[in-house]
């Protein structure tokens, strides 16, 4: 035990000294020096995942708050505070990895005043920055719990149901339009993942991702933190996302026939590896996986599904911003270790982050007072060693 | 009436003095090293393309509709009056979003910068202003580069194909493709050759429209979306509030 946590202690330290390396580069050198970014190629992974999949993978967020207080479904309380603080964390560091990738981004203010409101990456900040705001305040009353400030915890909880129906409303907008940023081009990106239909697939993605996401890391954080596993909990969410995936899916199929690419689909060629690669990991897999009752009513087993259903999506977003403009381009992009560092260390300092919220922030308290059902968390106090060992994870 | 500049590939002798005078009015190196430089990028805003004895010029399209200035979340581009499509620096804020989106891949950037910006033609919209032509088109030897309104070029474009059909491919590049460009092009070869983009691959429809159709639906789609959402909070809650209060009364009665 102690060897295991020195060594994820140690791969911890060394991936974000590797990261500050990076990210010294970044502001000393310049974009050039640090990625393999170039004029073919304008978008690396910092936009393919640090922002397209960082937003997804915090999707549960809304999802979660809005099972919980907008339609009432009263036993999904117990992962509410997780989630929001997944999610909190995650738009922090979208924001995080934007700041690497804009050219300028001691202006990235400028949206506030120099709007443009035909521009869909213009609704995206702004949805973002709001989303983000609104995600703050519904992690605030960790922290007034916390320090036992009564009369604001009140204020929030007064907001809470304004808070939840805005954050909806701003996730609804900007994961969908992740997607619309591409539509401006056909002829640029590969026919597999042009579609009219990309706003719907990109919120579609987004929650599917935001269940398997809430299973991912619930199923962590029980074990990292030793906390009861809410199996009953999860196996709800399992059938959510069975149902989610089978739409997905069902759409992706009926968008393929309509736009004609059935035929090119099942032809091997560079792209349709990488397709095939997709629909594989989102789709065939998990829902495989979930329609076996005895997998949906396993820990281990809607582990595994939620992850290899939340690396299918990652797929997906990779092969949107990535895979489908290299026909386009005729080179392929492949990132600079630098900037591969970036990326992962912006992982890595969200698990830290998340196990020192858990450490001293009420986010799983056994002592919360209106659910009487839920599963009794055991206090266990957690050392920095712990925290680390999640990162690693 | 918008300025427009017709470049006539059958024309053109391949002498570069273009390139030259495009780097010097944007105050960019040029020797015989950047001239060998077969490809735009942010110190050339303006390449000659030689394929044996053919040639072919890339730049800015400036299209009538810019997909650079639709997609900037800034507003950083802008299509003046005149033609030009320009950039306002001092708003960027680098996301490059205008370079991803450019069906014809023209802003480039300094990659190598601290503080980048992106390049591309802005048609020299200073000159043009004033009246004057850009500086590639008054430098050209032979006016395969010409100035002019964008009408009288078009027309004349069409009277060299009908005269002498055989020297051209029938088409005038950038008459219609992302529903017209500032930047009008003639050639004996396939366009795509030097790397512009098939017609039918962009097509006619201005770009900005793919974005606009979704972006136009938000304003009525916001008040809705809050509408429905605000309602089923209602019911889902209205529920929990009937069911306290049967049971407050049920216990009520009970009592009595």
């Amino acid at each position: 035990m102690k060897i295991k946590f020195t060594f994820w202690k140690l791969v911890f330290f060394v991936i974000m000294s590797l990261g500050i390396y990076s990210a010294y580069v970044r502001y000393a050198h310049g974009l050039g020096a640090v990625s393999n970014m170039s004029d073919q190629f304008p978008w690396g992974i910092w936009i393919g995942f640090d922002v397209l999949c960082g937003v997804m993978l915090a999707a549960g967020g809304f999802i979660v708050t809005g099972a919980v207080h907008l339609l009432n479904i009263e036993r999904l309380h117990s992962i509410v505070r997780p989630t929001v603080l997944t999610a909190f964390l995650g738009y922090c560091l979208v924001i995080v990895g934007l700041c690497f990738d804009l050219g300028r981004p001691w202006f990235i203010w400028h949206q506030l005043i120099y709007m443009n409101p035909h521009s869909v990456m213009f609704e995206v900040g702004f949805c973002v920055m709001f989303y983000t705001t609104v995600l703050f305040v519904e992690f605030l009353p960790n922290v007034l719990e916390r320090f036992n400030l009564k009369k604001p915890l009140r204020w929030v909880k007064g907001i809470m149901a304004g808070l939840v129906v805005a954050g909806i409303l701003l996730s609804t907008l900007h994961q969908s339009s992740l997607g619309a940023l591409y539509l401006i081009m056909p002829s640029k990106l590969h026919p597999f993942w042009y579609s009219p239909a990309l706003p719907f697939f990109f919120f579609g993605s987004a929650l599917a991702v935001g269940l398997a996401m809430t299973i991912f890391e619930s199923s962590l954080s029980s074990r990292a933190f030793g906390r009861q596993l809410e199996l009953p909990v999860l196996i709800e969410l399992g059938g959510a996302l069975l149902v989610v995936l089978w739409v997905n899916a069902l759409l992706r199929f009926e968008d393929f026939f309509r736009r004609g690419q059935l035929g090119n689909i099942v032809k091997p060629s560079y792209e349709a590896y990488f397709l095939w690669l997709e629909l594989a990991l989102a789709f065939v897999i998990p829902i495989t996986l979930l329609s076996f009752k005895k997998v949906r009513r396993s820990p281990g087993g809607l582990y595994l599904a939620a992850v290899i259903c939340l690396l299918g999506f990652v797929t997906n977003r990779l092969n949107v911003s990535v895979t489908g403009f290299e026909t386009w381009v005729g080179h392929h992009y492949v990132p600079k270790w630098t900037e591969f560092m970036i990326t992962l260390s912006i992982v890595a300092a969200g698990f830290a982050l998340f196990g020192l919220a858990v450490k001293y922030l009420p986010i799983f308290p056994g002592e919360e007072h209106q659910a009487g059902h839920r599963l009794e968390a055991r206090e266990k106090p957690l050392a920095v060693a712990t925290v680390l060992e999640h990162a690693g994870d | 009436m918008s300025k427009a500049l017709l470049y006539d590939a059958t024309i053109c002798i391949g002498c570069k003095q273009c390139e030259a005078a495009c780097a010097d009015q944007n105050k960019l190196p040029y020797d015989d090293k950047v001239a060998a430089e077969a490809v735009q990028s942010e110190h050339k805003y303006t390449v000659v393309l030689t394929k044996e004895d053919k040639f072919m010029r890339r730049l800015c399209m400036h299209c009538e509709h810019p997909a650079c200035a639709s997609v900037c979340p800034v507003g950083a581009f802008h299509k003046t009056a005149e033609g030009p499509v320009v950039y306002d620096v001092w708003k960027c804020i680098g996301c490059r979003y205008c370079m991803v989106a450019c069906a014809f891949a023209q802003p480039k950037y300094e990659w190598q910068s601290l503080n980048p910006r992106v390049r591309k033609c802005i048609m020299c919209p200073e000159r043009v202003k004033a009246g004057q032509q850009t500086a590639c088109a008054e430098i050209c030897p032979t006016g395969a580069t010409k100035f002019g309104e964008r009408d009288d070029l078009i027309r004349e474009a069409q009277d060299r194909i009908r005269q002498n059909p055989s020297n051209y491919v029938p088409h005038i590049y950038g008459l219609n493709e992302v529903g017209g460009t500032s930047v009008l092009l003639l050639s004996g070869v396939a366009f795509e050759q030097f790397g512009y983009p098939k017609s039918e691959m962009v097509g006619d429809t201005p770009m900005p429209e793919y974005t606009g159709r979704v972006m136009s639906k938000i304003p009525d789609f916001i008040p809705l979306w809050s509408l429905v959402l605000g309602g089923v909070y209602w019911i889902t809650h209205r529920r929990e509030d009937v069911t306290a209060a049967e049971a407050e009364d049920k216990k009520s009665r009970g009592a009595q």
